[in-house]
């Protein structure tokens, strides 16, 4: 896009990194945000009304599967960090450039670069050349590098380079071919599950080696109350270490997958409900950083089958803001904290200037009408497909209006 | 014997609130009184099956189809006599010989079937819930032949009627089911049936084949099987597949035997006139001896199939009622 003209959008509640939001506008010029607080609209700006509507930066959603525009528009997020696990693996840099270009004109894409060749988790991959091109962090993409030699040599290699290590945390060993987490549920249901110490087994690991190397290392997503420990003893003692999690862990626990419902099937699976609520405390208390979709639309032909035989995996780019909301309502946490699990923690962690309201940070802002309902239904989603857990059920909060980098893309 | 009319007993309600469901699927969740009324109305057929002449026309004209997604030789067989016994016309698809193997999906398969207009499809198939999904599919009523890990139904109802044959009141009960709990659709079933029943179950498996959270189905687990057996009405052997035991679970078949093998004398630690059964098909001399196996008066596992069959000629029959206008019913 060229270079937009400046905008203010006068009359919100700005969402500012600490306290509750505050009354008043933001000026963006030349994709940046020029000023804000208590400002008025320049001669010859464009000028948006929010309506006293939250003013608040796009989300950035740091590991989605697949680039689905207009499931990210719906859902007020500006940029999407794309996991390595494509049809073409994203482990060379022609494939991080190109993926990198493909969320133009009105989509920032941040690849994730494959941690291993073809991520076959044996052999390194070009991560100084990918990083070169545009890959903003490194992942071992869905799954567990189980060699913990190859672990070791990829996190010391990554903190030389000064890229983040973004990865998924259940020992395979034990997981094998576990569809959901041991436990009553999976023991009426029948289906082959594992217990939910894969996490903790994962995470200790490679908290273990990123202690030993230095490296930044992130947990995509952590599920569980005993991995939630290691992180934050880890985050006590000092560690680089950072978790996330999708809206799934916090409100579903597995006795959503009854009637083998295989929208609910998930990588990690659904677990206890003495996790989901150790996921909520940890959202509270700072030991989780990120909250992102997981977006991975699947159709029919991967989710229209038996439990066991479906793919993983959930459309989650437009429930991710009202669910994020709700646990704002729910009193888990408040606005600025919702905002920095959203946007502010995984655009520090891609190391990308966005996230935040603040003067000079790129102009990616979503107007936000927090309480708006809607309705939850997995056959008139935007998404590339339907598949959600939530299907049916009634959440608030919705974007308004979205800019990328100071120019309105979607109103 | 149950009496011609059932329901002057005062056991179940009349007509179809006495079964209200249109598929079987599973044995959890229903009622005591739904599982007595599937087990009185197999009584009639236990009868009918021991005369020479074992054919009544009663579903003559409906056609029922038996799609197989997962090999099996008894299962279908029984529920091939059943429904010819009933009259039905009765179909087979097996997996192996379908277009399943040529990539087509399970819900296509389905329809193809339904479009076939089906008065009633029983279905086996090697996923969990995968007969659940079908049901929800299709408009004839579906009778789960076993989906994977999860229920077998009429093997739990035709365990049951083999039981209340041989014992009588299932609330005076022991039962305790030793083997491959974890990959065992037989031991749901049957933990579902006797525990709504009223007996008290203890399942009995090495820590690495028992499921978690099994308590929560009402059982008592064990690991020790001389414990497990001690003052048990019945004992029920689960198969163990080969490959389980052959150090993926178990170090050896021979190994598996010294520690779970149902033998004389390990039998003498339950009741002295406990009741021995196997779904079958048997891993003679590892689960189970052949001389426990074979002990007339005790082993009950040729009757567990007998009843099989009027099980499963009492769940079509039951099942149909509605489509076929059975007073009551529709």
């Amino acid at each position: 896009m060229s270079t937009p003209a400046p905008i203010t959008i006068t009359n919100g509640r700005l969402v500012l990194p600490t306290g509750e939001p505050q009354a008043g506008a933001l000026r963006c010029v030349e994709g940046r945000i020029a000023a804000l607080g208590d400002i008025t609209p320049h001669d010859g700006d464009t000028v948006i009304d929010a309506k006293g509507k939250l003013i608040a930066p796009g989300l950035v959603d740091l590991g989605v599967f697949t680039i689905d525009k207009p499931a990210f528009h719906f859902g007020g997020i500006t940029r999407a960090a794309l996991m390595p696990d494509q049809g073409v693996v994203l482990d060379k840099r022609s494939a991080v450039r190109f993926s990198a270009q493909s969320g133009k004109p009105d989509l920032w894409v941040h690849p994730l670069a494959a941690a291993t060749k073809d991520l076959a988790g044996t052999e390194l991959a070009e991560l100084a050349l990918m990083r070169d091109a545009g890959a903003r962090a490194v992942s071992t993409g869905r799954r567990w590098i189980g060699d913990s030699g190859v672990m070791h040599r990829l996190l010391s290699y990554c903190a030389m380079l000064g890229l983040v290590v973004v990865t998924h945390a259940e020992d395979a060993g034990l997981t094998g071919a576990a569809v959901a987490t041991a436990g009553e549920m999976a023991t009426r249901l029948g289906l082959p599950s594992a217990p939910a110490e894969a996490e903790a087994l994962a995470v200790a690991r490679d908290i273990a080696l990123a202690e030993l190397t230095n490296a930044r290392l992130h947990f995509r997503q952590v599920t569980t109350a005993a991995a939630l420990n290691l992180v934050r003893a880890a985050k006590a003692r000092g560690l680089a270490v950072t978790a996330g999690v999708t809206p799934a862990h916090a409100l579903l626990s597995d006795v959503a997958v009854g009637d083998f419902r295989t929208f609910t099937r998930l990588s990690p699976p659904l677990r206890s409900e003495a996790d989901r609520q150790a996921v909520l405390a940890a959202l509270a208390d700072g030991t989780i950083d990120v909250i992102s979709s997981g977006h991975d639309p699947r159709g029919p032909e991967d989710k229209r089958l038996p439990f066991a035989d479906a793919e993983p995996g959930m459309a989650g780019a437009e429930t991710l803001l009202p669910l994020t909301l709700g646990l704002v309502r729910d009193g888990v946490i408040d606005t600025a904290r919702a905002f920095a699990l959203l946007a502010g923690n995984p655009a520090a962690l891609l190391g990308v200037n966005a996230g935040v309201l603040a003067v000079g940070a790129e102009a990616d802002i979503a107007v936000i009408d927090p309480d708006k309902p809607w309705i939850v239904d997995s056959d008139k989603m935007a998404a590339a497909a339907g598949n959600t857990p939530f299907d049916k059920q009634g959440v608030q909060g919705r974007a308004l209006v979205l800019l990328k980098g100071g120019a309105v893309i979607d109103q | 014997m149950t009496s011609a009319n059932p329901t002057a007993a005062g056991r179940y309600p009349a007509g179809s609130a006495a079964f209200p469901h249109r598929d079987l699927t599973g044995l959890a969740g229903l009622a005591p009184w739904e599982i007595l009324f599937l087990l009185d109305e197999a009584e009639q057929w236990v009868e009918l099956n021991r005369q020479p002449h074992k054919r009544v026309d009663r579903l003559a004209g409906l056609t029922i189809i038996n799609a197989f997604f997962e090999n099996s030789t008894r299962t279908l067989l029984s529920f091939e006599i059943a429904g010819k016994r009933l009259g039905a016309d009765v179909v087979n698809m097996h997996a192996a010989q379908s277009s399943v193997k040529k990539g087509e999906t399970l819900i296509d398969t389905a329809m193809t079937l339904n479009a076939m207009r089906a008065d009633a499809m029983v279905i086996r198939h090697a996923s969990s819930g995968a007969v659940q999904l079908i049901a929800d599919k299709v408009d004839c009523p579906v009778l789960n032949a076993g989906d994977g890990q999860h229920e077998h139904p009429t093997q739990g109802l035709l365990d049951a009627l083999t039981i209340r044959r041989a014992k009588g009141d299932f609330g005076k009960l022991t039962v305790t089911i030793c083997g491959d709990i974890l990959h065992s659709r037989v031991a749901r079933s049957n933990i579902h049936c006797l525990t709504t029943l009223g007996a008290d179950v203890r399942v009995c498996a090495p820590p690495a084949l028992m499921p978690a959270g099994i308590e929560a189905m009402k059982v008592t687990p064990f690991h020790d099987f001389d414990a497990a057996l001690d003052g048990a009405d019945v004992v029920m052997m689960l198969r163990l597949q080969q490959e389980r035991m052959s150090g993926q679970f178990i170090p050896s078949p021979r190994e598996y035997r010294h520690l779970y093998g149902l033998t004389l004398e390990r039998l003498a630690k339950a009741k002295p006139d406990a009741l021995v059964m196997h779904p079958g098909p048997m891993n003679r001399g590892i689960e189970i001896d052949s001389n426990v196996a074979d002990l007339a008066g005790r082993s009950a596992i040729t009757t567990q199939v007998e009843m099989g069959v009027a099980i499963r000629m009492a769940c079509l029959d039951v099942l149909t009622r509605k489509s076929r206008g059975v007073e009551g019913w529709s």
